[in-house]
């Protein structure tokens, strides 16, 4: 059993692994895309491009900081660096020199996080990021985006490098099902609609689309339509996708792999009340806490990050 | 040895001078900043930029086959500031700007806003990792250029610098020259004191670099030293450039009673009796 069966997705690869295949197909063309990696390649999915282009490619050892910076200078040298690590490393071990070295000086780095959520099971809180979203959306500058599925990461990983400037792409480690079956129309800041509905909207990105998708597949069994929409793109925020939601339903539920302060949520709910926009809002997230070790799947249903948690929180907007 | 064709080791001292004038000047206008660490990187600075060591265009600061010099130090950007305004990048007036609302010229160096600053710099530490990305950029680009980085002494205490000597000895940079300005103090106190590193010639060698360690304040041997750096290519190389805290000035200092005058600024009185002997 996966999330998004009940909806009738298919399983797909891996955010992280649909980010290294796309990375080595676009590295052929951009020669100025350079992969600086902390030794995680192998993790990160870095070492496709670095096998393919060894040239470009330079593992500096176990050394967050100093990754960060080295891309600063590739970066004010022309470059266009990528670098990837475990969401958790990259931003809370190197805030300061993401801060300093890409941020301030607004430089065209592209930080990849992998192993985002507590999806990524036993290896533990430790290797969790839960906090990167909001750390990465602290920057003034900073973009940040997080892709549902192996489509969409395609074509977010092509989006990131044709953008100038920062950008934090979130990435999981597990497979995750197949959103885009289709096809995806992918443009940074522009949300999409992936379900339609019209009684309640539910605002996802990462793996919780599928989970939402599931939520509003059981909601229509009680005569409930729920409109899921994917809110890939954190900052900057889709605000007509927000805008729409409350006008043309009766509330919103943000669902998120993440700490609840800082992250999608937050700033959907900031971008509400900055425009004027009120609705019901509720919100599924970790809950203020560090998670354990465990099983994937037995992670998100302990930790609140189910389809039930999501339609739970859609009975509740509605009242 | 080889000194600039156009500049003369006279001359260069002379610039020098010019540049402390500015470092007092300024920082007593701004009523604030580090003059003291600004004064003890005067040498060095002035060797860069006008002893023939560093190739740049101030009508293109960014054109790619520029060698490099980012102040990993940032405080010191007074010293920063007077060579970039005595090699043309912006007017000298403007220096009299140092950390006032609308000035480029902010309290460290801001990448963004002013041409000739190489790296945002103030948060101590990282410099040398951006040196690294520099010199691997230019290097996969086919330039000769060379990157110069200047770190503080203190400044040696973060574990990213040691993370930077590693890695630019992995990828033989022989590009990339680091300059340390021991001048002996930090914030608080003696740099012996606060967390000693000595010695950081032996430690840095160890890393697998070129080292060379000179008295930092004297003209010639900070030239002799930029020279032999170089001419090593086949692997980074470390200045350890022995300074004095406020060099040129040490007399007016020694009145305070405040040997490392730490982040102040001279008051008009002193500021005049200091432009005095650099005249």
């Amino acid at each position: 059993m996966f999330y998004g069966e009940a909806s009738g997705l298919k399983m797909g690869k891996a955010t992280r692994d649909a980010f290294g295949r796309a990375l080595e197909e676009l590295g052929k063309d951009r020669t100025d895309v350079v992969v600086v990696d902390a030794d995680v390649g192998n993790s990160t999915r870095t070492e496709w491009f670095a096998k393919a282009f060894p040239e470009r490619s330079f593992n500096i050892g176990i050394a967050e900081s100093n990754l960060v910076g080295i891309a600063g200078g590739l970066a004010a040298s022309g470059k266009t660096p990528v670098i990837a690590s475990f969401a958790c490393f990259l931003l809370c071990n190197a805030y300061d020199q993401i801060r300093m070295s890409v941020a301030f000086p607004e430089l065209n780095v592209k930080l990849v996080g992998t192993h985002s959520g507590i999806s990524i099971g036993e290896d533990g809180p430790s290797q969790m990021g839960i906090e990167d979203v909001a750390l990465a959306c602290s920057f003034p500058g900073m973009t940040v985006v997080v892709p549902a599925d192996e489509p969409s990461t395609r074509a977010a990983t092509a989006a990131m490098l044709d953008h100038r400037g920062p950008v934090y792409l979130r990435l999981g480690r597990p497979s995750v099902p197949i959103v885009y079956e289709n096809g995806v129309e992918f443009r940074i800041g522009k949300a999409n609609v992936v379900r339609d509905g019209k009684d309640v909207t539910i605002i996802a990105n990462g793996l919780m689309v599928a989970v939402a998708l599931d939520a509003a597949t059981a909601l229509e069994k009680e005569g409930v339509s729920a409109r899921v929409v994917d809110m890939h793109t954190v900052k900057p925020i889709d605000v007509e996708a927000i805008r729409a939601a409350a006008e043309q339903t009766r509330g919103i539920v943000v669902a998120e792999e993440h700490a609840p302060f800082g992250g999608l949520g937050s700033v959907v709910a900031m971008a509400a009340a900055e425009n004027g926009i009120s609705t019901p809002m509720r919100f599924v997230n970790i809950g203020d806490r560090y998670a354990e070790s465990g099983d994937p799947m037995g992670l998100l249903k302990k930790y609140g990050l189910t389809p039930e948690a999501v339609a739970d929180a859609c009975r509740s907007v509605l009242g | 040895m080889a000194v600039a064709s156009t500049t003369s080791i006279d001359e260069l001292k002379e610039k020098a001078k010019t540049l402390r004038r500015h470092i007092v000047r300024m920082t007593t206008e701004a009523g604030s900043g580090h003059p003291s660490s600004s004064l003890s990187a005067v040498e060095v600075v002035t060797a860069l930029y006008f002893g023939g060591f560093l190739r740049y265009d101030p009508q293109q600061p960014r054109k790619p086959d520029r060698d490099r010099f980012i102040l990993s130090k940032g405080h010191a950007a007074p010293v920063l500031y007077a060579a970039l305004a005595e090699a043309g990048y912006f007017p000298v007036e403007d220096l009299m700007t140092l950390r006032k609302l609308g000035s480029p010229l902010e309290g460290h160096p801001n990448y963004k806003r002013l041409p000739g600053i190489e790296a945002s710099t103030g948060s101590l530490g990282q410099g040398l990792s951006i040196g690294i990305g520099h010199a691997l950029a230019v290097r996969l680009d086919g330039y000769d250029a060379r990157v110069y980085v200047m770190i503080g002494d203190g400044e040696m205490d973060e574990g990213q610098v040691w993370e930077a000597l590693a890695a630019a000895n992995k990828y033989r940079l022989g590009n990339l020259t680091a300059i340390i300005d021991q001048n002996g103090y930090q914030q608080t106190g003696a740099t012996k004191d606060v967390l000693d590193l000595t010695p950081l010639d032996e430690k840095i060698r160890a890393f697998g670099w070129h080292v060379q360690t000179i008295n930092g304040n004297c003209m010639e041997s900070v030239v002799a030293a930029l020279d032999a750096a170089r001419k090593v290519t086949d692997r980074p190389t470390c200045i350890i450039a022995q300074t004095k805290k406020g060099f040129g000035i040490l007399d007016v200092l020694q009145e305070t009673g405040d040997v490392n005058f730490h982040g102040k600024p001279l008051p008009p009185d002193l500021a005049e009796k200091a432009l005095e002997v650099l005249k």
